[in-house]
């Protein structure tokens, strides 16, 4: 077990609500909570603003420099890091299932199976899925959209009169991802398994093996790696090669007598942050599988980490847990 | 971690009175926040309580069983529900009309997350007494809905006669004898009838043994005004039965799971509801098993008690089920 430590170089914040997701606008760390608010660390004051009044953050996104949030009540909302919020759009009340945002403004969204797009100056398209979706990611280039539904994932250009592309394989995908170079489109499973595409050829690619569904998948900072959670240990598949994983056996680091819930490779080095059931979290070397502990809670109860992101700069790190707990870590 | 939030299903034929039964559960002073989770929005009386929209999408598992559909619209608003936890108390899922039940109760099972999350309380079927034994020769659904209860709330009573009540009500037992049944008008039952029944925890099978294993005395029926057993009319449903077999005395449990699991693997498609309590040769314990289709759940229980007689009793309800088959397979193991 991790015998170095940057326990102390934490500052925890109660956040008292599910921990949804964490982002950083500019320097302003913040979370968006089940409990319908975002939490501002604002010169290290924290600072609540309401944005789902009665309603849960289902899902939250970062979009350039604001945060987006979708709720059970049917609203996808933009906050900056001053705390002034624009509505993006409002469903007759259905759930806010899916979001993504890239770092040009876009943002996506999904609820149910109709899927919105809203490019950077303000125009959103609309696309109906085969069936609902659960999953969306922006492509790294283009103004493209992938989305993970039942029986495969989609690609959409929002904005071309091209047909969607559809990537089919038997069963219901949850999150999707496109690797930083663009060749590869993965799905997380129902069944345990991950799904993976090669877009050229949409040659198929399945890892399995997981203990359980997973939730959380990070790229490296040079994308070369794909860190998954779902085992007792964080599975790290390789895509350098042109065949992305086939035929080569992952790597695993941290591993623990508890699942991993939660990943975020660091945006500079190949540390890998990885956030357990328990409420642990570990920073793991890929290289040499050296780990530092990064939190280890008092007590044993069952708090998964359901957020961990890094600062661009990878200078600092977010977590939340189920449970509400959160914190910052600053790296030394 | 603490207590699993229990979930309610409620099942019925279109027009039998689901939602008439939901308004009754949220409007009664209980103190009691909910999650509803329903199909269409509309005649629900909601104030305090959280309504859900859902999309009964079926989903098929990967996993070489053919008959394991779970609803993967209950998975993801589950996920969703869990993120504000603490704001309601229990759910109810309830389904169409015309829905089977075996994938809303096989999400509660199959799907990890959600059997983490939530337990599958009990599947509570609202019957309509005038139009019954009329769906049940026309609707499958209808009888499958009959077949899964493990509460059925026969309805509108008011508007059958004693005969038409007792050919129903026979009708009903044919099906599932073993499900709590209620007569009522306007759904009018206490909460308790219909919520908090435990009736898929293996644990509280303990407790509510006579109603788990023993089929509903349809002959104290107070309907029955002669008093005696032969008002009531046997009836013989074609497709859907209930099997229950008794050995008295201890079974080898080095046959009877393999069994139990291979008969369950092969004929899962046919089974819509298993249950029993075994007695296990040199094992001081009870086993208790439950099951949906090929989808099994058993552990051992409590020790017998001194006097208790050791006896092993299983419950298949299906449809077609093979009756020869089960009672050779069964009889087979006996210790």
């Amino acid at each position: 077990m991790a015998e170095n430590s940057l326990a102390a170089n934490v500052k925890p914040i109660a956040a008292g609500a599910h921990v949804t997701a964490a982002a950083f606008l500019g320097d302003v760390p913040l979370f968006a909570l089940g409990d319908g608010t975002a939490l501002l660390l604002d010169a290290g004051n924290e600072k609540r603003i309401v944005l789902h009044p009665d309603a849960a953050i289902l899902v939250a996104a970062r979009a350039d420099k604001r945060l987006i949030t979708g709720g059970d009540d049917g609203r996808i909302l933009a906050m900056n890091a001053g705390g002034s919020v624009e509505e993006i759009f409002h469903t007759d009340g259905a759930w806010i299932d899916a979001l993504a945002g890239r770092d040009d403004g876009s943002i996506a969204w999904s609820s149910g199976r109709e899927v919105g797009a809203r490019d950077p100056q303000g125009a959103i398209k609309h696309f109906s899925a085969p069936s609902s979706v659960r999953g969306l990611a922006y492509t790294p280039k283009g103004y493209r959209l992938a989305v993970a539904h039942y029986n495969g994932a989609t690609l959409w250009f929002p904005n071309a009169a091209a047909p969607p592309e559809v990537f089919a394989w038997k069963g219901a995908h949850l999150d999707v991802t496109v690797s930083p170079d663009g060749r590869f489109l993965v799905t997380s499973m129902q069944e345990n398994a991950l799904h993976g595409w090669r877009i050229a050829d949409q040659q198929d690619m399945r890892m399995s093996g997981y203990p359980a569904k997973t939730r959380s998948f990070s790229w490296s900072g040079d994308g070369h790696w794909l860190a998954t959670s779902g085992a007792e240990a964080c599975i790290v598949w390789s895509f350098k090669d042109k065949d992305g994983p086939m035929k080569k056996a992952p790597r695993e680091c941290g591993a623990r007598r508890a699942r991993v819930s939660r990943v975020a490779f660091h945006p500079k080095a190949l540390v890998i942050a990885v956030g357990y059931e328990d409420g642990w979290i570990l920073l793991c070397r890929l290289t040499d599988g050296a780990e530092i502990l990064v939190r280890k809670p008092q007590s044993e109860a069952h708090d998964p980490v359901s957020t961990l992101v890094w600062a661009d700069d990878g200078r600092r790190l977010l977590f939340g847990t189920v449970e509400g707990n959160a914190g910052v870590l600053a790296m030394p | 971690m603490a207590e699993k939030i229990p979930v309610t299903v409620l099942t019925g034929y279109l027009g039998a009175g689901k939602t008439t039964l939901l308004n009754r559960i949220l409007s009664e002073p209980h103190g009691k926040k909910f999650a509803v989770i329903v199909n269409e929005f509309g005649e629900i009386g909601i104030d305090n309580d959280l309504v859900v929209g859902a999309d009964e999408e079926i989903f098929e598992m990967n996993n070489g069983c053919i008959c394991c559909t779970v609803r993967g619209d209950l998975i993801r608003i589950i996920e969703g529900l869990m993120k504000r936890k603490g704001k309601f108390d229990a759910i109810i899922v309830e389904t169409t009309g015309l829905a089977d039940p075996a994938p809303v109760a096989q999400t509660f099972f199959v799907d990890a997350d959600v059997a983490a999350a939530v337990r599958l309380d009990a599947v509570v079927t609202v019957a309509d007494a005038k139009w019954l034994s009329q769906c049940l020769k026309d609707a499958p659904e209808a009888k499958n809905q009959i077949a899964f209860a493990d509460v059925i709330l026969l309805n509108k009573t008011d508007l059958v006669g004693s005969e038409e009540l007792h050919e129903v009500k026979a009708r009903i037992g044919a099906i599932n004898p073993y499900a709590k049944l209620h007569e009522t008008i306007n759904c009018g039952v206490p909460l308790d009838a219909v919520l908090g029944r435990g009736a898929f925890n293996l644990d509280r099978i303990l407790e509510i043994e006579p109603e788990f294993l023993e089929a509903e005395e349809y002959e104290h029926d107070h309907h029955d005004h002669d008093g005696h057993k032969h008002g009531l009319k046997h009836f013989h449903d074609e497709e859907v039965q209930s099997i229950a077999l008794t050995i008295d005395g201890d079974v080898d449990s080095q046959k009877f799971l393999p069994w139990l699991n291979q008969y369950v693997q092969t004929e899962g498609p046919s089974i819509l509801r298993a249950k029993g309590i075994v007695a296990f040769k040199n094992e001081p314990k009870r086993f208790a098993f439950q099951g949906v289709h090929m989808i099994l759940e058993g552990d051992l229980q409590r020790d017998w008690k001194p006097g208790e007689p050791r006896r092993s009793r299983i419950v298949f309800i299906g449809r077609k089920l093979k009756e020869g088959d089960i009672r050779r397979g069964f009889l087979a193991c006996a210790a």
